[in-house]
């Protein structure tokens, strides 16, 4: 059992060394059930590595990480099945099926799971359509989607079997302003309409306000700032500062000097 | 020096020793849940047509011309010694116990191997892969099982159909071309083909049809990022599964005529 039962994921002392390169250092991390936690840092950092970490994409060298209660630390590639069933993730590029219409990509799931009754496939296909506001564009192969329409369409597919969490990886990343803004309201319209615990890994302060309940900063591989966006807002510590103002360090030096 | 030389010996030893390993370990994954887990005939089907299917003109080709070459050129040599009339026999068993099945092999390794190692590679650097596992699907259980039986049923028929098209151009060319008497090329052939040929051919088509799929398809799995990793694992999948082929067709052959011996008993 995780130490703290409510919780939909914890995470103690996650460690991770790619090559000579020691990404995560001891990563403690707690949300809660139905919270948005936004986790920020800077390019590099290990945002994604952890969020592999979550849904057991990689394993870790240390540390412990509980799904739902459930030490998902130690299982098989089959094991870790019954976890996954549980979370959706979107993936940085989309990651969809290149050989697939859009249709098929966010059926995919649903045949996976054994359902054969094209009526109830397409009942579910045309909402998940309505809810990324696509309706009319399933026919389409993902080579002819935009950026933002991939990421759409593989958010769809993470969330068609109603995932109780949904791991984002830089959901806002490479879009323009606009299509970042209906990103974030899509995020936001999903936890109010299914209720979903969120983890949201970005660099997007603008994106991490719009969404989160609480934020975590990733910083040299641990949990640099843990709290809600007020008090990331209100801090004083200048590493936050630089991150939020988006000042590189060496200009902080100068001015502070 | 020559620590150094031994250093770096064993360290090729060492991983190409891995390197086994992990391919014989895909390998028993692969053929145990094709036991244990659910058979998408869907994709099994779709390979079935790209396996196949899409190689039958390859396949035609390499098997006409092998055996029209391979029959004028035991013509020139036994026509000299008068035995013109051997020359379908000769071809017959040549082809249906080394030629067909290694080229065969050869020509689906730079059709097949090479595209399911490249399709597979760019679907792992591209995040797919990791979006089927994160989706609760076993990248062998979707990638690999519907391969690996859609070759070991098309490799034995593309082997099969090799073999009869080398066959026939052979006796073409004997016949129509350097005028060898018919009757005697037939009766000769008849005498000296036996079924154990045959067996020896569809048992070698299985056996390079398992080496091909676990080499390329391991190619694909464990590719590295971008195009280049892409390029890379699939020229490797072709040379080694190519490799591999002509090293196993010798034991094979050493092995199984134990079993099924050749010539007329």
């Amino acid at each position: 059992m995780s130490e703290n039962g409510s919780a939909m994921i914890e995470v103690r002392g996650l460690a991770k060394r790619l090559g000579e390169q020691e990404i995560l250092r001891g990563v403690d991390l707690s949300v809660a059930k139905g919270e948005t936690l936004v986790i920020i840092g800077r390019s590099g950092g290990g945002k994604s590595v952890l969020l592999k970490h979550l849904i057991g994409l990689m394993t870790p060298d240390t540390g412990k990480i509980w799904i739902d209660g459930e030490n998902i630390i130690g299982l098989s590639e089959r094991q870790l099945a019954a976890v996954r069933r549980k979370i959706g993730i979107l993936f940085q590029g989309g990651a969809l099926f290149d050989s697939m219409t859009v249709e098929e990509n966010i059926s995919f799931p649903l045949h996976e799971a054994g359902e054969r009754d094209p009526k109830k496939i397409n009942e579910k296909v045309r909402e998940m359509l309505e809810v990324i506001e696509l309706e009319g564009e399933e026919k389409k192969m993902p080579v002819n989607l935009s950026g933002g329409m991939k990421k759409r369409v593989g958010l769809a597919r993470s969330i068609i079997q109603r995932p109780s969490c949904v791991l984002y990886d830089e959901p806002t990343a490479g879009l323009d302003p606009v299509v970042s803004d209906s990103i974030n309201r899509l995020i936001r319209r999903l936890q109010k309409r299914y209720a979903v615990t969120s983890i949201v890994v970005t660099h997007d302060m603008k994106s991490a306000f719009h969404i989160a309940d609480r934020i975590a900063y990733l910083h040299e591989g641990r949990i640099y700032f843990y709290g809600t966006p007020q008090e990331l807002e209100a801090s004083g510590d200048p590493l936050i500062q630089d991150f939020m103002l988006g000042r590189s360090e060496r200009e902080s030096v100068a001015e502070s000097a | 020096m020559f620590t150094g030389l031994l250093s770096a010996l064993g360290g090729r030893a060492i991983s190409f020793a891995t390197y086994v390993g992990d391919v014989v370990m895909l390998a028993m994954e692969t053929i145990g849940a094709a036991f244990a887990h659910k058979i998408r005939w869907r994709l099994f089907l779709q390979q079935i047509v790209e396996i196949g299917l899409r190689s039958q003109v390859v396949v035609m080709i390499t098997g006409a011309f092998t055996g029209a070459v391979f029959a004028a050129q035991t013509y020139f040599q036994f026509n000299k010694l008068g035995m013109g009339s051997a020359v379908g026999a000769v071809v017959s068993v040549s082809v249906c116990r080394e030629l067909g099945p290694v080229l065969t092999a050869l020509m689906v390794t730079g059709r097949v191997g090479a595209s399911m190692s490249a399709e597979i590679g760019t679907m792992k650097v591209t995040e797919q892969i990791d979006a089927l596992r994160a989706l609760a699907v076993h990248p062998i259980d979707y990638l690999v099982i519907p391969r690996l039986l859609a070759m070991m049923l098309s490799m034995p028929l593309l082997v099969a159909e090799c073999v009869a098209i080398g066959i026939a151009a052979g006796y073409f060319v004997a016949i129509f071309l350097l005028e060898v008497n018919g009757t005697y090329y037939m009766a000769n052939m008849v005498r000296w083909t036996q079924l154990r040929d045959i067996i020896m051919a569809l048992s070698k088509a299985v056996i390079f049809a398992l080496l091909i799929v676990f080499i390329s398809c391991h190619k694909g799995l464990t590719s590295r990022e971008g195009a280049v990793g892409v390029g890379k694992a699939t020229t490797e999948a072709v040379v080694n599964a190519s490799l591999a082929v002509l090293i196993f067709n010798f034991f094979l052959t050493m092995g199984l005529n134990i079993i099924f011996p050749a010539g007329y008993q």
